[in-house]
């Protein structure tokens, strides 16, 4: 075995005693079925009004019923174009390119469209920045279809007429020119060069003209930094991929940190290549995604935090810093600064740290060893906001100085900690417009509401780094009567033109140069050497000033590090706000899919929570339990900042959490504008005071019970311990890989061979035509859950609620599974108490194996086994094999016995337990006729009482092999792809077919890092895993 | 019998859809002459050449030849002119006397020559149907365009009025035909009733007289009943109860199995569609208007767009085309049903924009969890459309042929070969395969065409 490490997946394993988690061991499955209860309540049964006879006649009467009833079949109508528009062909996908920038994800991305309706995000290879998805961008087609988007203009909540709307806002604006009253356009991060020109002709012709851009989670700390130090207001570009050496001080970069889409570059670096990968250390109080990847993590409180960046720079600039820390930490910083130094030019450093000085003293840093990672040349810009700004305009509309307000995929009624003062400044502006999807809190309280189209619907462009554009363009005509903030501003100015005459012009005249504007369009990207105006001018002044600068910068930063040192440690416990993978911050919030999607960490669902660290939980009275039913209880929380208090916030123990911190996340506890199953959580932005991420807090226990959604204790795989390998980089690089990773044997004839050797069914030959194995690095899998919400996408995965997911019947093909690994066994520590009561060195290691747990994350879907245990179970022969490898499952046959599921080791077989399409108890995407055009025609919608499971996506390798024999060619290795493995951007998952003896993926076969899940049960899965390498220097 | 005469001179027009070139079919022709028809084609044919030496009687140059004309009209004009009907051009009848013969020849070779040189009567031409523009035809001899003009100066003929009585008596003479026969059928019946009720009266009869005469009437003796006899065997219950059982069995299950079974379905469409008259008769390609059968999983159902292709230029059904069952006005009228749904004004010959799709009645209908790419056994197999749709060329309404069962499409599978040469993608796997079971042909079914989840997902 690789170590003998315990792993564990959730706090109630680490109870000594407890007989849930002995109980969900043994269970296969968790769902028992409650006859006993049922049949033993004597007096229940007696009073029924149903007998046992009645039931009969209906069962009967059903039957006849449901029989007759099959008998005539439907009349099904079709219904072909009246003009078929050429582009199109019944039952062909087209794809095109556009981008995704609502203020908080930045990406470009292709859109698969079917009869005209994007079904599916994927990747865009032609973009070299940003061109990797997260989740929540896959899941944002089926923003497109929300049912409750606005579907006109309305003044009052009345629908009004566009024309009407213009006349009044137009008198408004004139009017306010008039009076030299403020008019304010509020706004979104666009990085757009064409609004950003737009709104200058806009501003020319109204004279009193503010844009303000908000950013709900703000950056304002990092653009204030980077722009004092490099005079432009942008965001630093880091290259991960580049690093030896990572060290983050709560920068959670692989998460939403400044704008995200760092992991596939990160990833790159982790996977070990002749011997050698990046070392990360993370020092953080929450349990961050980025913190869960790192080789050495330092959990910490945020006042802590400060410190020991200062020390950092000290250590690392051979100057003394005053403050102090805990020795632990200290010893860390101190290693880490060393290592730093060591790896020069190729180490960077990283915070979040909401701190201008924070801020600073990283840039300063970076610059000092002039590290490759970074890049201020060309900074990205997709964060614009201005916090100076926004506090401005909300003192001007309090002072009634502002005549109009304009605002545009901004909901500062929710996502703004003084929403009340912004409220009580709306009602003294003279007219106000909210360009919203939704009427959300900020746009039932404006005058007008002038209904946004989806970026699926708009024309748009994007620089999201210097000289690095984007365009945006519509894959399917407005759903609704809507228009696009642009067009608006376009109307307003008096332009005949609309936006996407606009951009054309703009871009032809200054950004394309002689390239083509269809060219530029087809590829969704394009990379310029010019530049807009402005921008240019910006450069000019930046390249100017640094010698002036210089010194002036050296004293600035010595100024920053004593701010920090200086930092005092808090009193009580400390507030660390976190924006989630799944929620982001909240605009999303509507999306059954985001809703239902696993956090990586805490793998709770449909939630946000207080973080708790177990010591702070014994302390404070908090308990997490497991309920009979498998499903995760906590106690609520008062918690209190300044003067606002969250009632009941409902608490969860996070291994990992820095001692007197708590964690909260943002996006959740939204009342308008979504469905009620989706109204879960509490509103972190009511505390998010003065836009600072680290909060003092006090938190009290109240009386009650929360009920949590967590997928954690579902499929522990009966505590088989060989389910995870990891390893450090010394072992990998040292020894054998018989060592780390040895393969299974079984004892045959007294002998030992491979467990594959050994086996009851005849082989199947699978040499011939094509055999898919799916390959998947522990390395490179950074557990962003992007494959997750693609697969959903792909394979119209059904969504299932709270209540269903809290029983364990989500329907997931596709799970992240996430471990936590302490640094020894319980055993083994006890046995070291014993052995040596007074070694302090002891009582170190002795630390609760929960406060600072090692994290490794695992995809499983089904292994697709070639000698699978569910085939030969299955009494209607509804899962057979296929000669390619696919575990097939055909629904049509399936009588749902479950007894597949009942026998798969690996657990990845779903169950219907209901009807989840056009069913009112499931208000989701799929009970409304406009979220069904989110579904993949392709693939069967499952109906109740079957099993569902991963086909391999075998609806896109069958396509492949069709396009191939339709244009008479062999097909090229890379061409097969399943949703996963073309949503991973880190390049974990690699598909394709093995008797394609040149394949990426039979040379990832042949990797000694190569391991089966579960390998010894001889189930020869298509599936293999790479063994986790970490850069320790101990395991 | 008037259909088959219809036939016999009316032409049938052949659209090919890569360049709309319209020619005259012959041949397709002859196969609709039936012998029995033989002496009233002749007397037809009589009836032509009288006309024919009329017109030549009556031409200025005698060498013009209407005949040849005709050919010559169908060959180049009728893509855009009609005699009698305003097209994308104007009608034609009796165009000779409108222009001048020198005129005409230069309008014909090179109209948009005659336009540009300022000439009055091209410009107000141009005026009233541009933008269409004519298409130059220099390869026209001056021979060729004579016996065009003389075609169009030929009179009408109509035998349209007289067709139509002729099919007018002929459907009134069946439907009479019927009503005789119910009235035959009746009588018969009132006359068995009177025999029977007499036969009764005279039975009555004869037993008064022989009662009034003494005569004893033997009643017959009392048997055993041949049901009671049947209930005390046993073994004959047994054996008809065992065999009932069966039998009903066997019905209840050739009744299960045809459920959700459409094969033979029939149902009325919104636009009666003939495919016999157009795949068949006129031997339009099906993929010319299923054109995604190619490509796509379905083979898709055309898009009105594609059917004013030709349409455009068909406002009618040529009097051959209408049969006993169906008039040339039933056809016309499905036409212009067609023209309401897209939108299109003959009038003007041109679109109004309001138009509104049609709802067709889907008759093949795979169930969802069934997938079936129509690509792959149209492009890549090349299985012929009627090997699972049955002879659609000759059904004038559509139904369902193939059972599509999964039990037929496996059969398939297993017999059917799969076609590779020439295809580089079955290059390497045919050469294994072919190893492996040792033939030299490998079916659907040997490549994996039976596994499962190749069409349930």
């Amino acid at each position: 075995m690789a170590s003998n490490r315990k792993y564990w997946s959730s706090v109630e394993e680490l109870k000594p005693n407890s007989s849930i988690a002995d109980t969900l061991k043994q269970n296969e499955f968790v769902e028992e079925i409650p006859t006993a209860e049922f049949l033993g309540n004597e007096e229940a049964l007696g009073a029924s009004s149903t007998s046992r006879r009645d039931f009969l006649k209906y069962v009967g009467f059903t039957t006849a019923a449901a029989s007759l009833a099959a008998c005539e079949g439907p009349v099904t109508k079709s219904i072909p174009y009246v003009v078929q528009p050429e582009n199109i062909i019944p039952g062909v996908a087209n794809y095109y390119a556009t981008t995704i920038a609502n203020g908080f994800d930045f990406s470009s991305i292709l859109i698969k469209t079917r009869e005209g309706r994007p079904i599916m995000v994927e990747h865009n290879k032609e973009a070299k920045i940003n061109g990797s998805p997260n989740a929540r961008v896959y899941a944002s087609v089926l923003d497109l279809y929300d049912s409750l988007r606005v579907q006109g203009p309305k003044a009052n909540g009345e629908y009004t007429s566009w024309d009407e709307l213009d006349t009044q806002v137009v008198a408004a604006l004139n009017s306010a020119k008039a009076s030299g009253k403020q008019i304010a356009l509020l706004t979104q991060t666009y990085a757009s060069p064409s609004t950003k020109k737009l709104i200058a002709e806009f501003s020319q012709k109204f004279a009193n003209v503010k844009h303000i851009q908000y950013d709900a989670i703000s950056e304002d700390a990092a653009l204030d930094a980077f722009e004092s130090t490099y005079g432009q207001r942008a965001l630093a570009d880091y290259d991960f991929s580049k690093a030896e050496v990572i060290v983050s001080f709560a920068a959670d970069f692989l998460g939403d940190w400044q704008g995200g889409g760092y992991d596939a570059g990160y990833a790159k670096g982790r996977i070990p290549t002749q011997g050698k990968m990046s070392r990360h250390i993370q020092f953080e109080s929450n349990m961050s995604l980025t913190g869960a990847n790192a080789d050495k993590r330092v959990p910490l409180t945020p006042s802590e935090l400060k410190i020991a960046l200062a020390k950092f720079y000290g250590y690392l600039n051979g100057r003394s810093v005053t403050g102090s820390l805990p020795a632990h930490i200290d010893e860390a910083v101190k290693a880490a600064a060393t290592q730093v130094a060591r790896a020069g030019r190729n180490a960077v450093v990283v915070t979040g740290i909401s701190d201008v000085n924070a801020q600073k003293v990283v840039l300063a840093i970076n610059k000092t060893i002039s590290s490759v990672v970074m890049d201020a040349e060309k900074p990205k810009l997709t964060r614009q906001g201005n916090v100076k700004a926004l506090n401005q305009l909300v003192a001007d509309m309090n002072a009634g100085q502002v005549g109009v307000l304009v605002t545009s995929n901004v909901n500062p009624l929710y996502t703004m900690a003084n929403a009340a003062e912004f409220e009580a400044g709306l009602a003294k502006v003279d007219l106000s417009v909210a360009f919203s999807l939704k009427e959300d809190e900020t746009a039932s309280k404006t005058t007008y509401v002038a209904a946004a189209p989806h970026y699926l619907e708009s024309w748009g462009d994007v620089e999201m780094k210097k000289g690095m554009y984007s365009l945006m363009q519509p894959t399917i005509r407005p759903l609704f009567n809507t228009r696009q903030f642009q067009d608006a501003i376009l109307k307003w100015t008096g332009s005949s033109l609309n936006y996407h005459d606009y951009i054309k012009q703009t871009w032809e005249t200054s950004i394309l140069g002689l390239d083509s504007w269809n060219q530029a369009l087809h590829d969704g990207v394009y990379e310029s050497s010019l530049s807009v105006g402005e921008t240019e001018q910006a450069d000019a002044v930046a390249v100017e000033t640094p010698q002036v600068e210089a010194e002036a910068a050296v004293v600035s930063v010595a100024d920053a590090v004593r701010a920090l040192a200086g930092t005092t440690p808090a009193e009580g416990m400390e507030l660390t706000f976190y924006s989630k993978i799944s929620m982001g911050d909240g605009q999303q919030a509507n999306n059954p899919w985001l809703q239902e999607l696993p956090d990586p960490l805490t793998r709770n669902t449909w939630d946000n929570y207080l973080t708790i660290s177990m010591a702070d939980a014994e302390r404070l009275d908090f308990e997490n339990y497991i309920e009979d039913n498998g499903g995760l209880n906590g106690s609520y929380a008062k918690v209190t900042v300044g003067d606002v208090t969250l009632d009941k916030v409902p608490v969860l123990i996070q291994p990992g959490q820095a001692k007197n911190t708590v964690g909260l996340s943002f996006g959740y506890g939204k009342k308008l504008g979504l469905k009620t199953p989706m109204q879960t959580g509490v509103n972190a932005y009511a505390l998010y005071q003065g836009f600072d991420l680290t909060q003092q807090v006090k938190i009290e226990k109240v009386s009650g019970i929360h009920e949590f959604a967590s997928v954690q204790m579902k499929s522990t795989m009966d505590g088989r311990g060989d389910i995870l390998r990891e390893t450090s980089l010394e072992i990998f690089n040292t020894k054998d890989s018989e060592h780390w990773n040895p393969q299974p044997v079984v004892s045959v004839n007294h002998a030992e061979v491979p467990a594959d050797d050994a086996t009851l069914w005849s082989t199947f030959d699978s040499s011939i035509g094509h055999h898919f194995n799916l390959s998947i690095d522990l390395n490179a899998c950074t557990g962003c859950g992007a494959c997750v919400i693609a697969c959903h996408a792909e394979n119209n995965v059904p969504v299932v609620g709270k209540s269903e997911v809290r029983k364990y019947r989500d329907m997931h093909w596709l799970r992240i599974d996430r471990y936590y690994s302490s640094e020894e066994t319980f055993e083994g520590d006890m046995d070291m108490v014993e052995a040596a009561p007074n070694s302090i060195s002891t009582y170190h290691k002795l630390e609760h194996p929960s406060e600072n747990p090692q994290v490794a994350f695992q995809p499983v879907m089904c292994q697709h086994c070639n000698h699978a245990p569910c085939e030969t179970v299955c009494p209607v022969a509804a899962t057979s094999h296929g000669r390619q490898g696919q575990n097939q499952m055909v629904y049509n046959r399936c009588v749902g016995t479950r007894y597949c599921a009942n026998n798969c080791p690996y657990k990845v077989r779903r169950f219907n337990w209901f009807r989840y399409n056009e069913n009112d108890e499931f208000d989701f995407h799929m009970n409304d006729d406009l979220g069904r055009m989110v579904l993949n025609p392709d693939v069967v919608v499952r109906s109740r009482g079957v099993m569902e499971k991963c086909s391999m996506c075998i609806q896109m390798t069958q396509k492949t092999i069709l396009d191939a024999k339709r244009d008479g060619r062999p097909i090229k290795d890379g061409e097969f792809k399943t949703a996963c493995s073309a949503a991973c951007s880190s390049g974990a998952m690699v598909f394709g077919d093995v008797n394609d003896k040149e394949s990426e993926v039979v040379k990832q076969k042949a990797s000694n890092r190569m391991y089966h899940l579960l390998g010894f049960k001889g189930t020869r899965p298509n599936v293999f895993y790479h063994t986790k390498i970490r850069n320790t220097e101990e395991v | 019998m008037c259909t088959d005469l219809k036939n016999g001179y009316i032409q049938y027009i052949v659209y090919i859809r890569a360049n709309f070139m319209i020619e005259n079919t012959y041949s397709n022709m002859k196969k609709m002459i039936r012998p029995n028809s033989m002496t009233r084609i002749l007397g037809i044919g009589l009836a032509l050449l009288l006309s024919f030496s009329s017109s030549l009687f009556a031409q200025d140059q005698p060498e013009a030849d209407p005949a040849a004309g005709k050919t010559l009209f169908n060959t180049y004009c009728a893509a855009c002119h009609h005699l009698d009907r305003r097209m994308t051009g104007p009608a034609l009848r009796g165009v000779g006397d409108k222009f001048e013969r020198e005129w005409l020849h230069a309008w014909i070779k090179n109209s948009q020559a005659l336009i540009k040189s300022g000439d009055e009567e091209a410009v107000r031409i141009w005026e009233e149907y541009k933008p269409a523009v004519m298409t130059p035809f220099p390869q026209l001899s001056e021979q060729d365009l004579d016996d065009i003009i003389a075609y169009t100066m030929e009179v009408e003929e109509e035998p349209a009025a007289t067709d139509v009585a002729a099919t007018g008596a002929a459907g009134s003479g069946g439907s009479s035909s019927g009503i005789n026969g119910d009235i035959v059928l009746g009588a018969l019946i009132l006359v068995f009733g009177v025999l029977v009720v007499m036969l009764f009266l005279v039975n009555k009869t004869l037993r008064k007289i022989a009662e009034a005469n003494g005569v004893e009437v033997k009643t017959p003796e009392k048997t055993k009943p041949l049901w009671r006899a049947f209930v005390q065997n046993q073994f004959l219950v047994i054996v008809t109860v065992i065999l009932l059982l069966l039998g009903s069995a066997y019905y209840a299950f050739g009744y299960m199995m045809q459920i959700g079974v459409d094969q033979g379905y029939e149902p009325v469409q919104p636009i009666h569609f003939s495919h016999k008259i157009h795949a068949g008769d006129n031997g339009i390609d099906c993929k010319y208007c299923h054109s995604s059968a190619r490509t796509s999983q379905t083979s898709g159902i055309p898009s009105l767009n594609v059917c004013m292709n030709c349409h455009q230029s068909i406002p009618e059904v040529s009097e051959s085309t209408a049969t006993a069952e169906y008039s040339k006005e039933f056809y016309d009228g499905e036409i212009a049903k067609l023209y309401k749904a897209v939108g299109w004004d003959v009038s003007t010959q041109s679109y109004t924009g309001e138009s509104q799709p049609v709802k067709w009645v889907r008759i093949h209908d795979l169930p969802d969890f069934v997938y079936f790419n129509h690509s792959q056994h149209v492009s890549v197999a090349g299985i012929a459309c009627q090997v699972c749709h049955g002879e659609v060329q000759e059904m004038e309404i559509l139904h369902q042929h193939a059972p599509l069962t999964m039990g037929w499409c496996i059969q398939c599978h297993q017999d059917t070969n799969v076609k590779m040469e020439g295809n580089e993608y079955y290059t390497k796997i045919h050469e294994e395969l072919a190893k492996k079971y040792g033939v030299d042909q490998l079916t659907a079914a040997q490549m994996g065409g039976m596994e499962c989840a190749k069409c349930h997902y």
